[in-house]
């Protein structure tokens, strides 16, 4: 669907520099997490009874990898936008805007992928 | 001191006084009035709307530690120890459990928010009790997750 304006297509995005595409994404992703978290919540419980030899063996069951590459990825990027949102509020200063938006984004966009890259070497 | 208060920007005392002075100062000036966050006592629809955003931080920060606690797996069995050690210290368990809460309820109003983008629920009593919905199904999750 298109919620735009045909004026608003004339005068193309406006002050956001954005379209409804991070709303949408936010959107995506959040429903993704609902039932990622509840995986999430089993695997934080995990992590204080398993012992290293356990946790690897859970880690390498199929649909836990696929879990946890799911929620790493998800989550990375549900965090991303909404910091985004939050910086975007609340810092008006624009260079720094721009800079702490990018500093979240290749931060957490770096960590996700770490973060998968470590799951991978445990499961190999 | 009337003349000052007539005036379109609020007097240099604004800053300093009182917040019950405030409000009688800006309403004097004719100026409209609108909610001050400040001294506005929330609803707790709008208290439960902050805690979203804050709760969001707190997450996003929470989550380092969730990814170390990858790296920490994959580096071998000595630093999953000293994570679970620290996991499972008193101070550990009380933030692992308020991270989860603050989970549960940063989901629970995510619903709220989708249920809103649909377009439902926007009248007042409905929200209310929406409210109270959540708080309760947060809680519950929590205690859930920590008894099973």
């Amino acid at each position: 669907m298109d919620y735009k304006t045909p004026l608003a297509k004339v005068r193309s995005l406006g002050s956001a520099h954005n379209g409804t595409g991070h709303w949408w994404m936010q959107r995506i992703s959040s429903m993704m997490l609902i039932p990622l978290s509840f995986w999430f919540v089993i695997y934080a419980k995990k992590l204080t009874i398993l012992t290293h030899a356990e946790i690897s063996a859970w880690l390498a069951e199929p649909l836990n990898s696929f879990f946890a590459i799911a929620w790493l990825m998800t989550v990375f990027y549900h965090a991303s936008l909404g910091l985004q949102v939050i910086i975007e509020d609340y810092v008006h200063c624009e260079w720094r805007k721009i800079a702490a938006v990018w500093a979240v984004k290749v931060g957490f966009f770096a960590l996700g992928l770490a973060t998968v890259l470590a799951v991978l070497r445990t499961v190999h | 001191m009337i003349v000052s208060l007539k005036l379109n920007k609020p007097p240099q005392i604004y800053q300093s006084c009182s917040k019950t002075l405030r409000v009688k100062i800006m309403s004097a000036s004719n100026r409209p009035l609108s909610p001050h966050l400040q001294i506005y006592k929330l609803p707790l629809t709008g208290l439960i709307s902050i805690a979203h955003r804050i709760t969001g931080a707190a997450l996003a920060t929470g989550l380092l530690f969730f990814a170390y606690s990858f790296f920490a797996i994959a580096a071998g069995a000595e630093t999953y120890l000293d994570l679970q050690n620290l996991l499972n210290h008193s101070l550990g368990q009380i933030g692992l459990w308020l991270f989860i809460y603050a989970l549960f309820f940063h989901l629970c109003h995510g619903i709220r928010h989708l249920i809103w983008d649909a377009g439902l629920s926007f009248d007042k009593k409905q929200m209310n009790k929406n409210a109270v919905i959540e708080l309760t199904a947060s809680l519950t999750l929590t205690l859930c997750a920590f008894f099973l």
